[in-house]
């Protein structure tokens, strides 16, 4: 099936979350011509409403929310993309590693991130932060590191049951090297499972990112940052000023897309498999 | 029940050994500081003898292995160390914040659990009807939802429009029960959202994958009441998923509640732990993260030892 013919036939859910996705990847990549004002230029006074210059009003210091909107949804979405494809590297090569090699191999790694998830990943994260301080090459590993062991259980279990098929048998008798044998047998086979959990990881890492700048721990302001601007106007609330909900929604309806495609392609790989 | 007790002592000393590592880990990190935390307090400024003092102090001059034990030790009988940012003993900061965290996470877990084991339940018996569609849906978005985000809306809605509730949660120790309860009515509320829709998706797939078991079709062969395969088949198969579904989320609801606190301003164990790591106190970090983690692993112990024990093949052996 062509990826067109399975474009039609997917469901509405599926549709809408897809929208949602390319529609922040554009925003994202546009953000210098869509926003109307520079990333941290004070525009007008303090929470305004919203109007003809002001959209969607303006933040805590008098800067355009809208603005502010699209070069967060450019900084936060880059840096989760970014930490979910480290962790995901880490993660596979590690799980493939401990699949093909066994033995001590597989212990040692399995061993240390049974320890790593036996420990909230908040608290890990924010006692490494307090140590380390607070810095977006600091964030980046920590978090790709912490979310790499849910990765590395996914990629050891789909690849031990790989590992066992006469393919693999063939071309080690072939006498293929370990690197090949992971990189053209067991990759191409794992591919759809740890497709879905790239999405799943992704709502993960970038709640996480959110989590923490709106703890005020994570990206540091005046980069726009939708946890830290949710944080900033927090204030606003108490008036009835709803300007610290954009952000927040804007961080919901992206998670929520990416869920709708990720459960929608988790139902297509099941179907494939039954057939 | 031989093979019970040894199950259940395996995984104990398997707890135990994960919070050794997680202290050393704890330890080693704060070892791997660059300079040292005496450096780190006293600043740049400092001249070498102060410093030096400093050091004395902390008894930071001794070897690692040996500071590492005698941390461990008073840390288990209680004695914390002192606090960086205002050298207040970090017990009395630690001791009642801890109770107001139990007490928010108590309060969540009370109202949350029957509601989403309920809820689940019904939801897996009428699967694919609209009941069920609803509440997948609901459950699906309040999961992709920030916590702060549900607060904010719980605020604005509560709080301000209809002003039935408090946004601030600030409870003390003169308050009466009722008082406390109606002070953390919107972070218990934004908590059990968050939590019941885990709890909900879970239970409702270990009842269907009860459902489609043979035995259940068989005992609907039979001629048994529909009541009575869910009470007397359904239900007890699927304890051991359900007993994990509602540990693990308390498990949940103690790292949690970190985020609520800090948007209701409560005063609770999470609240002071984001502050010190943003004022780099370290001693109250380590103290306040060991603690967290001894909840999780514990819950997450109990979870482990609870699905063994309602498991009817390890309960009767052959």
């Amino acid at each position: 099936m062509t990826a067109i013919q399975l474009l039609k036939k997917s469901p509405a859910s599926a549709r809408v979350g897809m929208i949602i996705i390319v529609f922040n990847l554009l925003v994202m990549m546009l953000a210098p011509v869509i926003a109307p004002y520079p990333e941290t230029e004070v525009v007008g006074d303090v929470w305004v409403n919203s109007s003809a210059e002001n959209l969607l009003g303006t933040d805590q210091l008098g800067r355009d929310m809208l603005t502010r909107l699209v070069y967060g949804a450019r900084n936060t979405i880059t840096i989760a993309l970014f930490i979910t494809l480290i962790s995901f590297t880490v993660g596979a090569t590690c799980g493939f590693l401990a699949a093909t090699l066994k033995g001590w191999t597989d212990q040692v790694i399995s061993r240390m991130v049974d320890i790593i998830m036996a420990f909230p990943t908040l608290i890990f994260a924010l006692m490494v932060l307090s140590v380390l301080g607070t810095s977006i090459p600091v964030l980046i590993v920590v978090i790709a590191i912490l979310d790499s062991t849910r990765v590395y259980r996914l990629a050891r279990a789909v690849a031990m049951d790989i590992e066992v098929m006469d393919f693999i048998e063939v071309a080690r008798l072939r006498g293929e090297k370990l690197w090949w044998i992971m990189r053209r047998e067991i990759l191409p086979n794992a591919m759809p499972p740890l497709i879905a959990e790239f999405g799943l990881r992704f709502c993960f890492v970038f709640l996480f990112i959110s989590a923490l700048s709106f703890l005020g721990l994570g990206i540091q302001p005046p980069t726009a940052d939708w946890g830290s601007m949710v944080r900033e106007n927090a204030g606003a609330i108490t008036f009835g000023i709803l300007t610290p909900l954009y952000p927040a929604a804007a961080i919901a309806v992206l998670t929520i897309g990416v869920n709708l495609v990720v459960d929608w392609f988790l139902h297509q790989s099941s179907q494939l498999r039954s057939h | 029940m031989k093979t019970n007790t040894s199950i259940i002592l395996r995984r104990l000393g398997l707890g135990v050994v994960t919070l050794l590592v997680i202290s050393i880990l704890i330890f080693v990190g704060v070892e791997a500081l660059p300079g040292d935390l005496a450096e780190a307090v006293l600043g740049q400024s400092a001249t070498p003898e102060t410093v030096e003092a400093f050091r004395k102090e902390l008894k930071l001059d001794l070897p690692p292995h040996v500071r590492y034990f005698s941390w461990l030790g008073s840390f288990l009988r209680g004695d914390f160390g002192t606090s960086l940012a205002n050298g207040r003993p970090i017990a009395d900061l630690i001791g009642w914040r801890f109770s107001n965290t139990l007490f928010l996470a108590g309060i969540t877990a009370l109202i949350s659990i029957p509601f989403a084991v309920g809820l689940g339940i019904l939801a897996a018996l009428y699967r694919n009807t609209l009941f069920d569609r609803s509440i997948s849906i609901g459950t699906l978005s309040a999961i992709s939802f920030p916590e702060f985000f549900v607060a904010y809306i719980l605020i604005a809605i509560f709080s301000v429009q209809l002003t039935m509730f408090p946004s601030m949660s600030n409870i003390g120790p003169q308050m009466t029960l009722l008082q406390k309860i109606h002070a953390v009515a919107l972070p218990c509320l934004t908590l059990t959202l968050v939590v019941m829709a885990h709890m909900m998706r879970m239970t409702r797939a270990a009842i269907i994958n009860v459902l489609t078991s043979p035995f259940i079709e068989m005992a609907r062969l039979k001629g048994l009441s529909w009541r009575r395969v869910i009470l007397h088949h359904a239900f007890p198969n699927a304890l051991s998923p359900i007993i994990n579904v509602v540990v693990l989320n308390l498990a949940y609801l103690v790292v949690g509640v970190v985020v609520v606190e800090v948007v209701f301003v409560y005063p609770g164990l999470g609240q002071l732990l984001v502050d010190s790591v943003a004022k780099r106190d370290i001693p109250v970090v380590q103290a306040s993260g060991l603690i967290f983690a001894f909840t999780y692993v514990f819950l997450n112990l109990t979870a482990d030892i609870l699905s063994t024990l309602s498991n009817p093949r390890l309960r009767n052996p052959k």
